[in-house]
């Protein structure tokens, strides 16, 4: 698998019609999905390619003699005000805002230069006419209109965009800074982490976001297992949270491994508001924003990998960064696993459900068959044992149409989609 | 070779023992398997993408495993003050020092633990083998081979701040346990772990019984430093052959 496919962030945008992806490799690939076509029935929710293009490049900074990444690590769509499009795409040092327009017609009849476009000599026009607009075929267009940078010292982790549709953070190990989306020269510092005495660092910002609906409420999350909310009307630097969220540790399960796998790798509020999830190494928590205390739920994602921690951490896959997310109505989350595994909890229903994401595995329109692992003892017919799992192939990205019952699952450097089967 | 059963200090024996005595597989002793995950995580800290800045969340993770397996051990009375060396000899004499660290370890058998320990903790010498090598060479970061291996003057806020946390766990506590350690010439010491790390990765489950577990002193046999020896007689025969 060539490196710069792996795919690297998956979003939807607000009305779910196109899904954009972010690779390795600094490429943003937007899939449009198909409009409802009598003649062609099976096509309905079909998303297509709708347009390529390269974000990132590798940079180098010379005067850390490092290199930059061109890994996209977030995609943000704002919401749509005109025909075109525009998204937030970041690597780790610089955020850049995308215009997708799409181009149908072009003009015709010029006075001044040729079909081919050279310049007519202006003595020999003798007549003027007006250009005219002619059908062509459909050209989508990206072009960057906004480049954020130099303002991040450490990898950008998290972008989100305000419900003010003004402003937007971001937020790198240390720092999350506030733009405003017309300002590219400047932009404030609203949370600070980076200790007077770097030799005294042991906690880093892993996440972050805006509240969907109150524009002066974010959330950050810690690699500690904290999530912090504050409010910008509070003061200017928000160092002093609002909430503090915190789970207490369970001292019987305490190892070496305790803080890592506690470390928060995503939070998002629901579409509501009023309810946050984080994703640890082990779990999914949603949290009443109203409870600081601890989650009101808890979801074990794999807990038989709790005694192979160990194995985890000597492989690094411990420090693997899974991302979380909510369905349209709030009723459902999803988070991905191992083995291109994924899971999906029913909050209502208290059911959960574990899913492939492999094309060996199913046919294409059949139903996804659960899988089970297989934690101990004897191992029945289509289970899979923990041992056989393939940790190279993880589902770190998932994203859930914001209406319908379609999914987006990134499994390395292949995309998903997996909609309600349609009677 | 290692020892049989893991004791907890607290709580539940009886889970405890049915768990560890009920393995057909051997489980290696609690502060060995502390001491690898010590090394481990050391060598991780060291083996960093030399182009690309390193992860700081994943860095930061095992900097705070590693302080808190420290801290443990400096509880536990494990990472002892050994009697000042003269730190004459020039740092490249790593090669000499295996040798050397041979020597000490066999001087150092059947040393009893440090009064005020508690009855529970013998230690073996095999534990003690940190602690001897952190004696044996003199700290000289110029040479570490951390900084060998990245001889740009401008690394970067990253790896100073590294370096930095590496400090903190020296300059924290004025104790002589601290002392010890910031007399630890880390680079040997990794050279060491690194060889040793890579060469000793046979057995699926040397960490097992680490997870779960609240961190507590165990009895090491002192067969366990038979194994470390052969482990050293290993990392020479590398070290002189390359």
């Amino acid at each position: 698998v060539a490196e710069a496919d792996i795919i690297s962030t998956v979003e939807f945008n607000y009305s779910g019609d196109l899904l954009a992806t972010g690779d390795k490799g600094g490429r943003v690939v937007i899939f449009q999905r198909e409009q409802e076509n009598k003649s062609r029935p099976h096509s309905r929710g079909e998303y297509n390619v709708y347009s390529t293009f390269q974000s990132h490049e590798p940079e180098f900074d010379y005067l850390k003699s490092l290199e930059i990444e061109e890994k996209i690590n977030k995609i943000r769509w704002l919401p749509q005000q005109n025909a075109a499009h525009f998204l937030l795409s970041t690597n780790d040092k610089t955020i850049k805002l995308w215009k997708i327009s799409e181009r149908d017609k072009r003009a015709e009849g010029y006075n001044l230069k040729d079909e081919d476009g050279r310049l007519r000599d202006p003595f020999r026009i003798t007549a003027l006419r007006v250009p005219i607009l002619k059908p062509m075929d459909l050209m989508v267009e990206a072009s960057p209109r906004r480049i954020f940078a130099n303002a991040h010292t450490y990898h950008i982790n998290s972008i989100s965009v305000n419900s003010d549709h003004e402003t937007y953070l971001s937020a790198d190990d240390l720092r999350i800074n506030l733009w405003h989306l017309e300002i590219t020269d400047r932009s404030f510092n609203i949370v600070d982490m980076k200790p007077a005495n770097m030799e005294e660092l042991a906690e880093v910002i892993t996440a972050a976001e805006f509240h969907p609906h109150q524009c002066n409420v974010l959330v950050y999350s810690s690699s500690k297992g904290t999530v912090r909310l504050c409010d910008m009307r509070s003061s200017a630097l928000c160092d002093r949270h609002s909430k503090f969220f915190e789970e207490p540790e369970d001292p019987s399960s305490r190892s070496f491994f305790s803080e890592i796998i506690s470390s928060i790798s995503d939070v998002k509020f629901s579409h509501s508001g009023r309810y946050m999830m984080t994703r640890d190494y082990l779990s999914v928590k949603v949290w009443d924003l109203n409870m600081e205390s601890r989650p009101v739920e808890t979801h074990q994602v794999h807990e038989y990998l709790r005694s192979k921690l160990c194995s985890l951490y000597e492989n690094d896959c411990i420090f693997d960064k899974f991302e979380c997310c909510w369905n349209g109505s709030d009723s459902a989350i999803m988070t991905g696993s191992y083995n291109n595994f994924f899971r999906m909890f029913d909050r209502n229903a208290r059911r959960d459900v574990t899913l492939e994401a492999s094309r060996e595995n199913s046919k294409p329109r059949a139903s996804l068959k659960p899988r089970k692992v297989c934690t101990g003892g004897k191992r029945k017919k289509d289970e899979i044992s923990v041992d056989s799992l393939d940790f190279n192939k993880k589902i770190l990205h998932t994203a859930w149409h914001p209406l319908e019952n379609i999914i987006a699952v990134a499994a390395t450097n292949n995309l998903y989609i997996f909609q309600d089967k349609v009677n | 070779m290692f020892a049989r059963g893991l004791k907890r200090k607290c709580a539940d024996h009886e889970e405890d023992m049915g768990g560890a005595l009920a393995g057909f597989r051997a489980v290696p002793s609690y502060s060995l398997q502390r001491q690898s995950l010590l090394d481990m995580s050391l060598v991780k800290l060291q083996l960093c993408h030399m182009l690309v800045e390193p992860n700081l969340c994943r860095s930061v993770l095992i900097a705070n495993t590693v302080r808190q397996i420290q801290e443990e051990m400096t509880q536990d009375g494990t990472w002892r003050v050994a009697a000042p060396q003269s730190t004459g000899r020039a740092p490249l004499d790593r090669l000499v020092s295996t040798e050397i660290l041979c020597r000490s370890m066999r001087e150092q058998d059947g040393v009893h633990p440090a009064p005020g320990m508690g009855d529970d903790h013998v230690l073996g010498p095999g534990s003690e083998l940190s602690t001897v090598t952190s004696a044996q060479t003199p700290r000289d970061p110029q040479n570490s081979v951390w900084e060998m291996d990245s001889p740009r003057e401008n690394r970067g806020n990253f790896q100073k701040s590294l370096d930095q946390i590496f400090e903190t766990l020296e300059t924290r506590n004025p104790s002589s346990a601290e002392e010890l350690f910031s007399d630890m010439d880390s680079s040997y010491y990794d050279l060491d772990t690194v060889l040793t790390g890579v060469v000793s990765r046979a057995e699926p489950g040397p960490c097992d019984g680490l997870q779960g577990l609240p961190p507590v002193a165990t009895p090491a046999s002192s067969s366990s430093c038979k194994s470390d020896l052969g482990e050293l007689d290993h990392v020479m025969e590398i070290l002189v052959e390359t």
